[in-house]
C-alpha cells in the first residue's frame, strides 16, 4: 500500500476548501448579514492558508493572507461586507485555484491586480459607515483555558509549544502543564503528547482571538474557555512571564514549570462552562466519512464485476446438476454476490449537490457579464448518481447552464416589458426516476425560436427545405454539430460547439435529452441518464449463433412473432401492437448471421421515451447480470452496440445500442411513410 | 509514407544492437515481434462476432475477464483467411492506438520461440517483389536462410482505423 503524495493531498484539500469558500461567498452575497458564512469564509481562508505554507505553497500563502486579513475586518464587524468585496474575493479564489495548480508560474502581476481590487473594496465598504465601537479597546479580561490535543497530534505536526507562544502574545499568562496523563516510562512514546495544557489568560482581546489560536487543530481537541469575571485581575497579579515552557515531548515534560497541581475539575466559576463548540458533533461526523482514492474504488468494482460472471457460472453449473447441496451454496453466492454489487453501487454514488454547486458561480459570473439579472434555483441536489456520471455529466451541464443564461434569458428591460419579473429564473432540479435519473434544466425566458431554428437548419442545410419535422425532431436540431441560433457570438456562446457536445456526451452515457419549449415563456431541457454505468440488467437473447444483451430499462414487452405477421411484413417491417404500428427490424438481416431463421421468432419492443421499435431475435435466453466491458478503439466505428459483456460460460456477448436501433427504426418508418 | 523517406527505423533496435523476439508463423512466413511487447500467448479460445465491424478485427474474445479485439493480420495484407488447426495460437499485445494502450489478440498459425536477432542481420523490405505490403513491414532480418519479417504493427493498425475496406491499395 503506498502512501498518498501529500502535496496530492494538499492539492485534494485546497479544492475542497476553495469550494466551501466559494459557497460561502455566494451564500453570503444574497444576505451580506449573514454572520456564519463569513466566519466559514473565514476559516477556509485560514486553513488554506495554514496548510499551504505548511506544504511550501508560500505564494499561495502570502496571498491568501490578504483576503483572509480583509475577511478578519469583516468577521469583527470593522468593515460590513459588500457585493464588491464578495465579487473581489470570488475573483481572488479563481487566481488562488491557480497558484495551487502551479506554485511557481508567475502570478506578480495578477496578484498585485487582484489585491488592489480588494483594499478598494475594503475601503470602499469602511468608509460609509465608520467603523462600529470596535476602535475602543476592550478592557481586559481574564480567562481560564483548558485544552488538550489528541494523543498523535505531534506526529501530525502540530507544535502546542507555538500555540502556547501566541495565546502568551494576546496578553499576561500563566500556563500550566497537567502531566496526569503521562504513562510510566515503559509506556512512554516519546512523539505521543500525554500533556495538557491550563492557562489563565488576562487580554484585552476578544474571546474569538483565543479561539483563533486553536482554528487548525479545533476540530480534534477538546477546548474550554472560560472568562474569569471580575476577578480578572487576580491572575494578572503574577504577572511574570511564567510561560512554562512545556516541552512538547512528554519524557521532558517533568523539567518544565512548576508541577502546580491542576485541580481535576475546575470549580465553577461564575460564568458558565464555556458555549459547546460544535466541535464534538463535527468530529462525530468526519469519522465516519473515509476518504478513498477513485481508482481503488473502481479496482473494487472490477472486482465486483468478476465476482458477479463467476457467480453466474456458478450458477449456470448449479442449475444442470442435480446436487442439491451444490444449489444450495449456489443461491447463497447468488444472493451475497448480488448484495455486494448492491453495496457496492451505492459507495459509488455521490449526490449531485457538489456538480450543482459549482453553476452558482457560473451563473453569478455570467450574470454579470451579460448585465442580466439571474436567479439559479437548485433542487433535489442529494439525488444521488454514480461518481463517474457525475464528472462527465459537468461539461454538457455547464454548456446548457450557459445557453439559458445567454440565449433564454431576456434583458431586464425585455422582461419587464414582456411582464415578468426582471430577475430570469434557471431552474436545476435533480430526481430519480425508476433505473434513470432525470436532472432538468429550465428558463423562464424567451424560449427557443422555431422558426428561427427551422431557418437555421435550412440554410445550412441540415433538413431539406420546408420539410415536415416533428416538434421534438425540430427542437432536437439544435444539437446538430455547428449550429447555433444567436445572431451574434459571444463570449459566452453562440460558436454551435456546445450543444452537439452535450448531445455526444450526454449519448455516451446513454442517456436521453428532451427538449420542451414555450415560445415566451422559457424553454425545459430534460436529460434522462441512466444511474450507473457499469453494471446493468440485461435481457440475453440469441441471434443466428450470437448472444446478445438488450438493457432490460429499455425493454417494453416480448411477444411472438406470429407466421402471419412474418409474411405480410416481407416488404414492410411493421407489427401491430394494441393499434398502433411498430417497426422493426430483422437483427438477423441486420447482423447477416446467414443462419437459418427459427421457427417461432420472438420480438424484444424496445423504447426510448414515447418512440418504440421491435427487434427480431430468434431466442430470449433471459435476464442477465450484465457487467458492461467497453469496446476498443478499433470497435468505435461500430455504432450497432454500446459495449460488451462477459457471461456465464466465458463468452462474449454484445450490448445493443438501444438509442442507435431506435433511430434506424424510425428511419426506416420514415422512409416507408414518405414511400406511402 | 514514401518509399524515399522508408529506411531502416529504429523502431524496433532503439539503438540496441540485439532484441529478443517471438517467432510465429502466418501463412508460411515467419514473423517477430519484440518479446517484452507479448502478453501472453493463448490457445483458441471461443469467438465473437462483432457484425458490422472490419473483417480485420472481425470478433472479440474473452482475455481473464476483458473484452479484447482479435485481429487477423492476414487480412490486413489482403489474404484469405483460413481455417484455425492443431498449432493455431493467439499472441495477446499491447498496442498504442490513438495513445491509448489496448490490448490486441493477434491470430497466428504457429508460435514457434523467443529467439535474439542481431540488429547487422537486418535490414529494409524491399520496395518490389514482395507480396507483403512494404510500409506495413518494419525490416527484415536474415537468420540461416530465410528472411523474418518484423511488421510495422503501429501502421497496420492505423491503417485498418482509416480505411474501412480491408483491400490493400497496391502500393
Amino acid at each position: 500500500m503506498s502512501f498518498p503524495d501529500p502535496i496530492a493531498v494538499f492539492r485534494t484539500e485546497a479544492a475542497e476548501l476553495l469550494e466551501q469558500i466559494e459557497t460561502g461567498l455566494l451564500d453570503l452575497n444574497h444576505d451580506l448579514a449573514d454572520k456564519e458564512q463569513v466566519d466559514a469564509v473565514f476559516r477556509g481562508l485560514h486553513t488554506l492558508k495554514g496548510s499551504g505554507a505548511m506544504f511550501g505553497f508560500e505564494a499561495l500563502a502570502a496571498f491568501t493572507h490578504h483576503c483572509e486579513t480583509a475577511f478578519d475586518q469583516v468577521r469583527k464587524g470593522i468593515v460590513p461586507a459588500t457585493h464588491d468585496l464578495v465579487t473581489a474575493v470570488l475573483g481572488a479564489t479563481d487566481h488562488m485555484r491557480a497558484l495551487v495548480e502551479t506554485p511557481n508560474g508567475d502570478y506578480e502581476a495578477a496578484s498585485e491586480v487582484l489585491l488592489a481590487g480588494l483594499r478598494a473594496a475594503v475601503a470602499a465598504a469602511a468608509d460609509p459607515s465608520q467603523a462600529p465601537a470596535t476602535t475602543a479597546p476592550a478592557k481586559a479580561t481574564g480567562y481560564r483555558i483548558r485544552f488538550s490535543l489528541p494523543v498523535n497530534a505531534m506526529a501530525n505536526g502540530t507544535n502546542p509549544l507555538g500555540l502556547l507562544d501566541e495565546l502568551a502574545e494576546l496578553g499576561t499568562c500563566r500556563i500550566r502543564a497537567d502531566k496526569s496523563d503521562i504513562p510510566s516510562l515503559d509506556m512512554l512514546v516519546a512523539t505521543d503528547l500525554h500533556v495538557r495544557w491550563d492557562l489563565e489568560l488576562v487580554t484585552d482581546k476578544p474571546r474569538s482571538d483565543i479561539e483563533d489560536v486553536f482554528i487548525f487543530v479545533m476540530d480534534e481537541m477538546q477546548l474550554e474557555i472560560e472568562a474569569l469575571d471580575g476577578t480578572a485581575a487576580a491572575p494578572a497579579a503574577a504577572p511574570a512571564v511564567a510561560v512554562a515552557v512545556a516541552a512538547p515531548t512528554p519524557s521532558a515534560a517533568p523539567v518544565a514549570a512548576a508541577p502546580a497541581p491542576v485541580p481535576a475539575r475546575a470549580p465553577a466559576q461564575a460564568t458558565p462552562p464555556a458555549e459547546p463548540r460544535q466541535n464534538e458533533a463535527k468530529q462525530a461526523k468526519s469519522a465516519e466519512n473515509v476518504r478513498v482514492p477513485a481508482e481503488r474504488l473502481d479496482e473494487l468494482m472490477d472486482r465486483v464485476g468478476e465476482l458477479v460472471i463467476a457467480q453466474s457460472r456458478l450458477s449456470q453449473l448449479a442449475n444442470s446438476s442435480a446436487d442439491l447441496q451444490l444449489r444450495a451454496v449456489s443461491e447463497d453466492v447468488e444472493r451475497l454476490s448480488g448484495e455486494l454489487r448492491d453495496t457496492m453501487m451505492v459507495l459509488r454514488m455521490v449526490p449531485v449537490a457538489h456538480l450543482f454547486s459549482r453553476f452558482r458561480r457560473l451563473v453569478h459570473d455570467l450574470a454579470i457579464e451579460t448585465g442580466k439579472k439571474i436567479e439559479l434555483i437548485t433542487e433535489g441536489e442529494s439525488t444521488e448518481v454514480d461518481k463517474s456520471v457525475v464528472e462527465r455529466l459537468a461539461d454538457p451541464l455547464v454548456h446548457l447552464v450557459r445557453n439559458s443564461c445567454d440565449h433564454g434569458l431576456e434583458t431586464p428591460e425585455e422582461r419587464i416589458a414582456a411582464g415578468k419579473p426582471a430577475a430570469g429564473r434557471i431552474y436545476l432540479t435533480a430526481r430519480q426516476q425508476a433505473g434513470e435519473v432525470i436532472i432538468t434544466i429550465r428558463d423562464d425566458g424567451r424560449g427557443i425560436n422555431r422558426e428561427r431554428v427551422r431557418a437555421k437548419a435550412e440554410a445550412s442545410g441540415l433538413i431539406a427545405p420546408s420539410a415536415s419535422l416533428s416538434d421534438q425532431d425540430l427542437l432536437q436540431l439544435i444539437f446538430q454539430p455547428g449550429f447555433s441560433t444567436a445572431q451574434q457570438v459571444t463570449n459566452l456562446s453562440g460558436r454551435g460547439v456546445g450543444m452537439d457536445v452535450v448531445k455526444r456526451t450526454i449519448d455516451a452515457l446513454r442517456g436521453t435529452i428532451n427538449v420542451a419549449s414555450q415560445n415566451g415563456e422559457g424553454s425545459n431541457i430534460s436529460l434522462a441518464i441512466p444511474l450507473t454505468l457499469a453494471i446493468i440488467d440485461g435481457l440475453l437473447v440469441r441471434v443466428g449463433n450470437g448472444r446478445y444483451v438488450i438493457p432490460l430499462s429499455a425493454v417494453e414487452e416480448c411477444l411472438e412473432l406470429s407466421l402471419d405477421d412474418d409474411m405480410r411484413s416481407r416488404g414492410r417491417s411493421f407489427i401491430s401492437l394494441r393499434d398502433s404500428l411498430v417497426p422493426f427490424i430483422r437483427l438477423r438481416d441486420l447482423f447477416r448471421t446467414g443462419s437459418k431463421p427459427d421457427p417461432f421468432q420472438k420480438v424484444v419492443v424496445i423504447s426510448t421515451g414515447s418512440e418504440r421499435v421491435g427487434l427480431v431475435v430468434d431466442q430470449i435466453i433471459g435476464d442477465h447480470q450484465t457487467v458492461i466491458k467497453s469496446m476498443s478503439k478499433l470497435h468505435h466505428d461500430v455504432d450497432t452496440f454500446s459495449g460488451a459483456t462477459i457471461l456465464g460460460d466465458g463468452g462474449v456477448a454484445l450490448i445493443l445500442d438501444v438509442g442507435h436501433l431506435v433511430t434506424e427504426g424510425q428511419q426506416q418508418e420514415a422512409q416507408l411513410r414518405a414511400a406511402g | 509514407m514514401t518509399q524515399t523517406q522508408r529506411k531502416m527505423p529504429d523502431d524496433l533496435w532503439s539503438g540496441r544492437e540485439e532484441v529478443e523476439v517471438l517467432t510465429f508463423d502466418i501463412a508460411g512466413e515467419m514473423f517477430a515481434l519484440e518479446a517484452v511487447r507479448v502478453q501472453e500467448i493463448l490457445d483458441l479460445l471461443p469467438e465473437t462476432t462483432v457484425p458490422g465491424a472490419k473483417a480485420f478485427v472481425g470478433s472479440v474474445i474473452n482475455f481473464r475477464g476483458k473484452v479484447i479485439p482479435l485481429a487477423d493480420i492476414r487480412l490486413a495484407f489482403g489474404m484469405e483467411a483460413t481455417k484455425p488447426t492443431i498449432d493455431s495460437r493467439i499472441i495477446v499485445i499491447e498496442l498504442d492506438i490513438d495513445d491509448e494502450p489496448t490490448l490486441t489478440g493477434l491470430r497466428t498459425d504457429k508460435v514457434n520461440e523467443v529467439t535474439t536477432l542481431t540488429k547487422t542481420a537486418a535490414e529494409p523490405p524491399p520496395s518490389v517483389g514482395m507480396r507483403w505490403r512494404p510500409d506495413f513491414i518494419d525490416c527484415l532480418v536474415r537468420r540461416g536462410g530465410e528472411f523474418i519479417i518484423i511488421p510495422n504493427l503501429h501502421t497496420i493498425f492505423s491503417a485498418q482505423q482509416e480505411r474501412p475496406t480491408t483491400q490493400p491499395s497496391q502500393a
